[in-house]
């Protein structure tokens, strides 16, 4: 809501300046979003009077006139306008005037005449954008008297952002009234006297849905001046208020939905057929919109028809077919009240948001029609004349909204703004705030005016007395609180704690967006069903994610386009999937690292990331969520992963996540040059761990016993291990500490060194009962691997 | 004697190791060393010779035994020294290893503001992103149609499925379930349909609630003036200025003295000096009706934060966008953090 100052002083006069005017509005919840001088700043331009013209003898483009400016003799001015005619009043800056931008008035000849000032177009004194030949002011503007005076130039426009529920406030004088209501003080409403009835035309209205529409009044006006325009101080209004002028029919209907907040419609008479009708749409009917815009009407959207066709869509916008122009002479004016209900909504459907179904939509008045289609008939008579037919109107007042009483508890008051304010205080503060009270013994019983459509229960008229009394003047207090411990599970390990192992661990957190390009994903998780936007805001953010690689990857290419060569990114956030139907929302856990193991630096050789850096990456995590003992790393397929570099991590039976080398068919197709490592792991399986539980500790000395041995190349690290560690209870870890393929090892065949500790809880060992364990170790690999002692 | 005096003195001034003078400690002292060996010739004297002899032989060995342990003194330290001089490394080049990573910058805001919160007894509790039109809108006094539901541009999976425009969904899962008394915040991710130089598709929230016996709209300004407070680190000023959400009344705007220009007005507070950073107000009797909680004998308070806004004016971040571009020129200004 935009408005001139200078118009709502007009209705109440606070003694505050501008500045202070607007913080008590912002203060009060109508939040002021910008001031705007009215005009650009100049000064030295009055009106003046074009009394003789004559072409310059030197320039054929040049008039030398003669223009009153209220001094005793007039001012010889060289004008190039081409409107300039003799008689016209037109802006007049003199000398030692300075225009917008700075532009300084001084006597200056022009080609060989003198010329004592300059005469205005609008765009010259800042009115207007564009420039439009001089600005042609009144007939009976005041010759000589200065220009900011005279148009009331010294105005700023006010913005208002209303919040939805004050839809009183979508007019000057729903402001007026607030700011009265804020400062205590009286205002003056604009004051509306009933037209004289000069003719017996009427066009009849048959309202079919009244729920929709209670109240619907109309009136013919006939025999309207076609050459009428509209006076240059409704034009400036409606300019402060950010309309343009479109014609002083359509000019008075935006006027009186500015100045009380009643939106109208001016249909042209002689387009319209037999009668009014207030009614559903039928579907499938068509109806062209004055923006030019063919809507396809639907059952539950409400329509002005007339016996053949629909006019309009109903306090959203009228019809092109309807409208009025400039040939138009006779018109039938409305002036409705549509229920919220059959409002909301249905300009949003269409695409459409118009000053009218912003005000329907949130609540107008029910019992303003009458005023404010008489006030229009005022204007429009004052400027075009016409002929003014009887009001015909058609209520329902079972269906106009009734505003039922309220009953406010003087205890709940204090109770939920936490001060307590003097009864008669807050029985003063109801009152300005229009509402009928009644006093009770415990509180009071009170209806709201018809205008606040946002009051119907106590909590309602709570706020309207915290908002009133101020929000600054209640005071601050700390919430009393219950000293209860809080369960704090230890079974549960934060994720901010494996965020921070990354972090330690030279991974960067990074944070991607949940909807991603559909054939990126398709080429990831294949196999997985996404779940797809119905209004995704562009083609690349279409599906929600299936996992987070399809970000993690995006943001590392986007990096090494941006010459960084060493990436190590993570994330943690949900995943969605659809199975079965049903929308599944995991949380995950994913990394990405490619480039260099670590950082280039001096002193060490620089070899690229590989399989087992971030596995080592994934261990510490398991390690925090005590798995690493549990875990199963198994060689598995992923669609997007090598197949020979990649692992299913299994926990407990259940598939914990995946570590691999991007595929290279993949990472071809995304356009990586470097190979790309991944990871994803199940947040809130990972998270859940066991506590440690002690085991006492040996006091005799351990003993290292290392073997190699050589088996077939697909034989598992960890199945060896496994099996030695099974043996016996005396094989406390077995090490992993080289692994050989080439000379002096036969094809096919790798030489895999193992490390063997050993440790009794009850004596020392001895070396012949270590011996015979290691026997023991080799029959066995020998047996079920075909293991052969190194030589 | 005194042969043997210089001599050994000579090979004591011209040793050079700590190796060498051990041998030459061995050749003199040593069991079948030189004064050893005088001393078991002394026996072949006359005994009236034997103390005499005996005495110049101890103070020739004493002399040299003296200027040896001065002798094996310096070579020691010149080891040191020598030691000292061929380990000196250039302290200035960096150090060898892993580097470290860091943390989002909406993550290290999101846990200072938890951290703020679980102080004082909130619990984090967090919700899906996919949400019903009930819990999203319904619940919260947002029927069909509302005008407010415009000023959600929300994304839609179907006409009841859709992603959620807002954590307040949180709070009425919580108490759907849940009974009073309940302290919560629920951080999280949130989507609108938007996106432009101040908006993205996607961004953060912490939604933060309170039910009690008997909770005030003072109560609410009193915890929130002390959150921003502690949150800036700074004594800044705070209002409360009147708002409206379906589901609180009454309803207020935080706004904060501009933190970047400190309320003198600049760019980044449109020359108003405030900058708005909440939303916040008591929690509406209806959103209550929907959980079956009575407002008769509960009352409470709820609030709303947008994360990347108290992250850009926390650190000075001036777009908006950088937040999910993860480049890491951008990321990693916020290790040290």
């Amino acid at each position: 809501m935009r408005f001139s100052e200078a118009w709502l002083r007009e209705y109440v006069n606070p003694p505050l300046t501008t500045e202070q005017l607007v913080e008590q509005l912002t203060m009060a919840g109508l939040e002021v979003d910008g001031v705007e001088p009215a005009a650009g700043q100049f000064s030295g331009v009055v009106v003046g009077e074009v009394l003789e013209l004559s072409p310059h003898p030197q320039a054929d483009r040049l008039h030398v006139c003669r223009v009153a400016a209220g001094g005793s003799e007039p001012l010889t001015i060289v004008c190039g306008a081409t409107n300039v005619v003799v008689g016209m009043k037109a802006p007049l800056a003199v000398e030692g005037g300075v225009l917008p931008g700075g532009m300084k008035i001084t006597h200056s000849a022009l080609r060989g005449i003198e010329s004592f000032g300059m005469l205005c177009s609008a765009k010259e004194v800042g009115l207007e954008e564009s420039q439009g030949g001089l600005m042609v002011l009144p007939k009976d503007a005041p010759v000589g008297v200065d220009l900011r005076e005279y148009l009331q130039l010294n105005d700023v426009s006010i913005e208002v952002d209303l919040t939805p529920n004050r839809a009183d406030c979508l007019s000057v004088e729903g402001i007026a009234r607030e700011v009265a209501l804020l400062n205590g003080i009286d205002w003056n409403p604009q004051t509306v006297n009933g037209s004289e009835i000069t003719s017996d035309d009427v066009f009849p209205v048959v309202v079919d849905a009244p729920e929709d529409c209670p109240r619907y009044l109309g009136r013919l006006i006939k025999n309207v001046d076609r050459n009428s325009t509209t006076p240059l101080w409704m034009v400036e209004r409606l300019r402060r208020s950010g309309l343009r002028s479109l014609g002083p029919l359509v000019d008075v209907t935006n006027y009186v939905l500015l100045e009380l907040g009643q939106p109208l419609h001016a249909f042209d008479a002689a387009k319209l057929q037999g009668g009014i009708r207030v009614r559903h749409g039928i579907l499938g009917e068509k109806l062209k919109l004055l923006n030019g815009q063919e809507i396809s009407l639907a059952d539950d959207v409400l329509v002005i028809a007339d016996e053949k066709v629909p006019l309009a869509l109903a306090g959203v916008m009228g019809g092109s077919e309807s409208a009025v122009d400039e040939s138009t002479a006779d018109i039938f004016l409305e002036c409705a009240f549509f229920a919220p209900t059959a409002i909301m909504g249905k300009a949003r459907r269409y695409g459409l948001t118009t000053d009218s179904s912003h005000r329907f939509e949130r609540g107008v008045d029910p019992q303003l029609q009458h005023r404010a289609i008489e006030r229009a008939t005022q204007l429009i008579t004052e400027i075009a004349g016409g002929l003014v037919g009887p009001i015909v109107e058609s209520v329902s007042i079972a269906n106009l909204p009734s505003r039922k009483p309220i009953v406010l508890r003087e205890s709940r008051v204090e109770k939920l703004l936490g001060l307590s304010i003097p009864r008669t205080q807050l029985t003063s503060l109801l009152t300005r705030l229009g509402l009928t009270v009644e006093e009770l013994p415990d509180g009071w019983r009170l209806t709201p005016p018809g205008f606040r459509f946002d009051i119907a229960i106590e909590a309602d008229l709570i706020e309207e007395i915290g908002r009133v009394y101020g929000y600054d003047n209640i005071p601050k207090r700390n919430p009393a609180s219950h000293m209860e411990l809080q369960a704090v599970s230890e079974a549960t390990l934060s994720v901010e704690r494996v965020k921070d192992l990354l972090v330690d661990r030279g991974y960067q957190e990074a944070i991607t967006y949940s909807f991603v390009e559909p054939s990126m994903l398709a080429k990831i998780e294949p196999e997985l069903e996404s779940i797809a936007l119905k209004n995704p805001i562009s083609s690349d953010m279409a599906v929600m994610r299936t996992g987070l690689w399809c970000g993690l990857l995006d943001a590392a290419l986007k990096n090494l386009n941006r010459q960084q060569s060493r990436v190590r990114l993570f994330e943690s956030g949900l995943r969605f999937t659809r199975v079965e139907g049903n929308i599944i929302q995991q949380k995950s856990l994913a990394g990405l690292a490619l480039g260099s193991a670590c950082e280039e630096q001096w002193g060490e050789k620089s070899r690229s990331v590989d399989f087992f850096d971030v596995k080592a990456d994934l261990e510490a995590i398991l390690r925090l969520a005590s798995h690493e003992a549990t875990v199963k790393f198994v060689s598995g397929k992923h669609p997007s992963l090598h197949p020979g570099q990649s692992a299913e991590l299994i926990l407990e039976g259940e598939r914990l996540g995946w570590l691999g080398m991007l595929h290279p068919k993949v990472e071809r197709e995304l356009g990586f040059e470097t190979r790309v490592f991944l990871f994803e792991l199940d947040q809130d399986k990972l998270l859940k761990r066991t506590l440690p539980a002690f085991k006492p500790l040996s006091k005799f000395p351990q003993v290292r016993r290392d073997i190699a041995i050589v088996v077939e190349e697909r034989v598992t690290a960890v199945s060896l291990t496994q099996c030695v560690e099974s043996l016996s209870p005396l094989i406390r870890q077995v090490l992993v500490f080289d692994v050989y393929q080439g000379t002096g090892i036969e094809g096919g065949k790798k030489s895999v060194a193992l490390g063997l500790i050993f440790q009794d809880d009850e004596e020392t060992l001895t070396d012949v009962k270590v011996d015979g364990v290691i026997a023991e170790v080799l029959a066995r690999l020998a047996q079920e691997f075909n293991a052969k002692l190194r030589d | 004697m005194d042969d043997i005096l210089r001599q050994s003195l000579q090979q004591l001034a011209d040793v050079q190791t700590l190796v060498d003078l051990g041998q030459i400690r061995v050749h003199y002292l040593g069991k079948k060393g030189v004064f050893t060996e005088r001393m078991k010739e002394l026996g072949k004297l006359p005994p009236d010779q034997r103390r005499e002899a005996g005495q110049a032989v101890n103070l020739v060995r004493d002399r040299f035994q003296a200027t040896l342990e001065e002798k094996k003194l310096e070579l020691e330290s010149l080891a040191l020294d020598a030691r000292l001089a061929s380990e000196a490394v250039d302290v200035t080049l960096p150090g060898r290893g892993q580097g470290g990573g860091g943390l989002h910058p909406v993550t290290l805001t999101l846990r200072r503001i938890a951290k703020l919160f679980e102080n004082v007894g909130f619990a984090v509790v967090e919700g899906p992103e996919i949400e019903d039109d009930y819990h999203n809108f319904e619940a919260l006094n947002i029927p069909a149609s509302h005008p407010a539901r415009a000023m959600h541009d929300t994304f839609y999976f179907d006409e009841h499925t859709l992603l959620r425009t807002h954590t307040s969904p949180v709070q009425v899962r919580v108490m759907e379930t849940g009974k009073p008394p309940l302290r919560i915040i629920a951080p999280g991710r949130v989507y609108r349909c938007d996106s432009d130089l101040t908006h993205t598709p996607m961004f953060h929230q912490v939604e933060g609630f309170l039910v009690d016996e008997s909770v005030s709209f003072a109560d609410l300004k009193g915890i929130l003036y002390e959150f921003l407070r502690l949150f800036f680190e700074k004594d800044i000023q705070v209002r409360f200025r009147p708002s409206y959400f379906p589901f609180t009344e009454p309803s207020a705007e935080v706004d904060i003295e501009c933190v970047i220009c400190g309320g003198v007005g600049c760019r980044v507070c449109k020359h108003s000096g405030w900058l708005e950073v909440m939303g916040c107000g008591m929690i509406h009797p209806r959103v209550f009706g929907s959980v079956s909680i009575d407002p008769e004998s509960w009352s409470g308070f709820a609030f709303g934060m947008g994360v990347e806004r108290l992250a850009m004016l926390r650190y000075g971040i001036n777009d908006l966008r950088m937040f999910f571009e993860n480049d890491l020129k951008f990321l990693h200004q916020f290790r040290t953090s």
